[in-house]
């Protein structure tokens, strides 16, 4: 049984579910206090997840390896970065309800379940509990019309999108005869046993799961979801969510399936090829800058893929090291979009941006490290992060798809440099309000792991190579 | 299966997987035609996700019983656990939508738009 394995989850879970009564019974406004402990049992379940021994448990359900440790470790990273940030933004939102903290840690626990899937029933489990607690989130500002209009599509795709992973599931437990990820690669390893309907259920769970990090042609609701949820919410569903939904793509395709490259790289290679143009073209035309980060997020996920069509271990490296790079940047700039407030209201147009560095240099400079890195200008740790992508894609001899990604990353970088344009050379634009300490310090401390990077990559580079080897061994 | 024979009571057909198969993807093509043709009401979406897990529900235990494995049907008793909690989840949001817009039409879901 070995239970012992998923302590982290079981004490994350019960952390949520203290915090949930503890919200319920005391008097007053809880959401503070609340956000605290939710940070702090974060905090505690990486520490559990250090100590995890690697294994497997539940009757093979349930997988602990140091790739499951990495992912996990970025989630709670990002979901803790997330709290803090909602933190400066609930007092002006009527957002302060104890509700917000316990949903991301609820939703943090399904997606640790994610990282730690070996099967595809704890597949599809972990998959639910996030996806259902990111419906609410996205629609928790409930007396805006926006933020349930996003929510209700978030929803409608969404729930289209686990039907659609589910048949695919179906379909693959039919026609493999079993739904665990090492009796999946044993039967897979005979070419004979692979069937038509076993290549149509793989297609249909790649396109479930692509739905989750909104790659191209499932991205529709990534626009209209990222601009009408509430800002705190837009960061979180921008990082930890599409960690975790990488995470499984990649231990399932690289996993069980593995036998089966020739069927599904094409199918990852068009995928990438495809979100990374839409995420620099289409981004071109914005003037929300919420609207412009869900197509850039569009584009990032897009490189991420090219690591995983490589298929080796350089490449699971590279998909690796880009997601935590991905995160503190997102987090950052999310950071930055959360202090645009003039007058006690939100602005979010690039417009809006006009001479910040005349008013608020420290967050011009940030914002501005922060699209730097985006466009991928070195020394910034998004370099490098497409660096890892594009060399391990290159040592494979897919040298067509490297070249797309740094043409698609030159044409992204128009968009990225006009907003530091904006900011630098603009006529000053009224100062915004002064901002909360909470998201100063997210943006301070993502401004420094994206800065300082290329100075101390040794240790995330090893954590993010021995992560990739205990996957293909 | 046995042969048929014409004007007689007694052909017997055995209904095989491909049978629940072939239902089982008719319901799936019904319900994502539901979500995407429909111009009118968001209920009638939510019914359609419905019958999208439904269907999936179908094709796991027609599997199971063809396998002679149990894991389809426990993974059967989860998707109906998930889909309760999901369409409980989908009505409060229609609510809270519902209360602020006035109107549940699908064609006016389009504040947003791009």
């Amino acid at each position: 049984m070995n239970w012992t394995l998923a302590i982290p989850e079981i004490v994350l879970s019960c952390c949520g579910m203290a915090i949930l009564l503890y919200g319920v019974l005391s008097r007053g406004n809880a959401f503070f206090m609340s956000s605290m402990l939710s940070v702090g049992a974060l905090l505690l379940t990486g520490v559990l997840v250090l100590s995890t021994d690697a294994g497997s448990g539940f009757f093979g359900l349930f997988i602990t390896d140091a790739f499951s440790a990495y992912i996990k470790l970025t989630i709670l990273v990002a979901a803790a970065l997330s709290i803090v940030m909602a933190l400066g933004y609930a007092e002006h939102a009527n957002m302060q309800r104890f509700e917000f903290p316990v949903l991301i840690l609820l939703c943090s626990v399904g997606m640790l379940v994610m990282a730690s899937a070996s099967s595809l029933m704890t597949l599809y489990m972990g998959i639910e509990l996030m996806s259902l607690s990111i419906y609410v989130l996205a629609a928790f500002a409930r007396d805006d019309l926006r933020s349930s209009e996003a929510g209700l599509k978030y929803f409608v795709l969404g729930a289209l999108a686990s039907g659609l992973l589910l048949y695919g599931i179906s379909l693959v437990y039919g026609f493999a005869g079993s739904m665990s990820f090492d009796a999946l690669g044993a039967a897979l390893a005979d070419p004979k046993k692979v069937s038509a309907g076993l290549v149509t259920g793989i297609v249909f769970i790649v396109a479930g799961l692509a739905f989750k990090i909104s790659a191209v042609p499932f991205h529709m609701w990534t626009p209209d979801v990222y601009e009408g949820a509430p800002t705190p919410v837009t960061a979180f569903m921008g990082t930890a969510p599409k960690v975790a939904a990488m995470a499984l793509l990649v231990r399932s395709l690289a996993g069980p399936f593995s036998d089966l490259l020739g069927q599904w790289q094409q199918l990852i290679i068009l995928v990438s090829i495809a979100s990374m143009l839409l995420g620099s073209l289409a981004a071109i035309g914005q003037s929300n800058i919420k609207r412009l980060m869900a197509y850039s997020s569009i584009g990032h996920m897009g490189y991420a893929l090219i690591g995983l069509a490589a298929g080796t271990p350089a490449g699971i490296r590279g998909v690796l090291i880009y997601l935590v790079t991905y995160v503190f940047m997102n987090s950052g700039t999310f950071a930055c979009i959360i202090a645009m407030r003039r007058r006690g209201r939100a602005v979010e147009g690039i417009a809006d941006l006009g001479g910040l560095s005349k008013t608020d240099p420290g967050l011009a400079l940030a914002l501005a490290i922060f699209m730097f890195s985006m466009a991928g200008i070195p020394p910034f740790s998004g370099f490098w992060g497409k660096y890892f992508i594009f060399s391990a894609a290159v040592a494979q001899g897919m040298w067509p798809i490297a070249v797309i990604g740094v043409l698609t990353s030159v044409i992204g970088a128009y968009y990225y440099v006009r907003i530091i344009k904006v900011m630098y050379f603009d006529n000053a634009e009224p100062a915004f309000d002064a901002r909360p300490a909470s998201l100063s310090f997210v943006a301070a401390a993502s401004c420094i792991f994206t800065t300082f990077f290329f100075l101390f990559p040794a240790p995330l580079v090893a954590a993010a190579d021995a992560a990739a080897r205990a996957l293909l061994g | 299966m046995n042969t048929p024979m014409p004007g007689m009571g007694d052909t017997k057909m055995v209904i095989g997987l491909g049978h629940y198969l072939t239902v089982s993807a008719i319901l799936l093509v019904l319900g994502i035609f539901g979500i995407f043709l429909n111009r009118k009401n968001v209920i009638v979406i939510l019914m359609s996700i419905e019958l999208i897990l439904l269907a999936v529900n179908l094709n796991l235990v027609a599997f199971s019983a063809a396998l002679a494995d149990l894991a389809g049907q426990v993974m059967a008793m989860f998707v109906l656990t998930v889909a309760a909690a999901e369409a409980a989840i989908g009505l409060a949001i229609v609510v809270i939508y519902s209360r602020n817009r006035g109107s549940i039409e699908v064609e006016d879901v389009t504040m947003m738009k791009g």
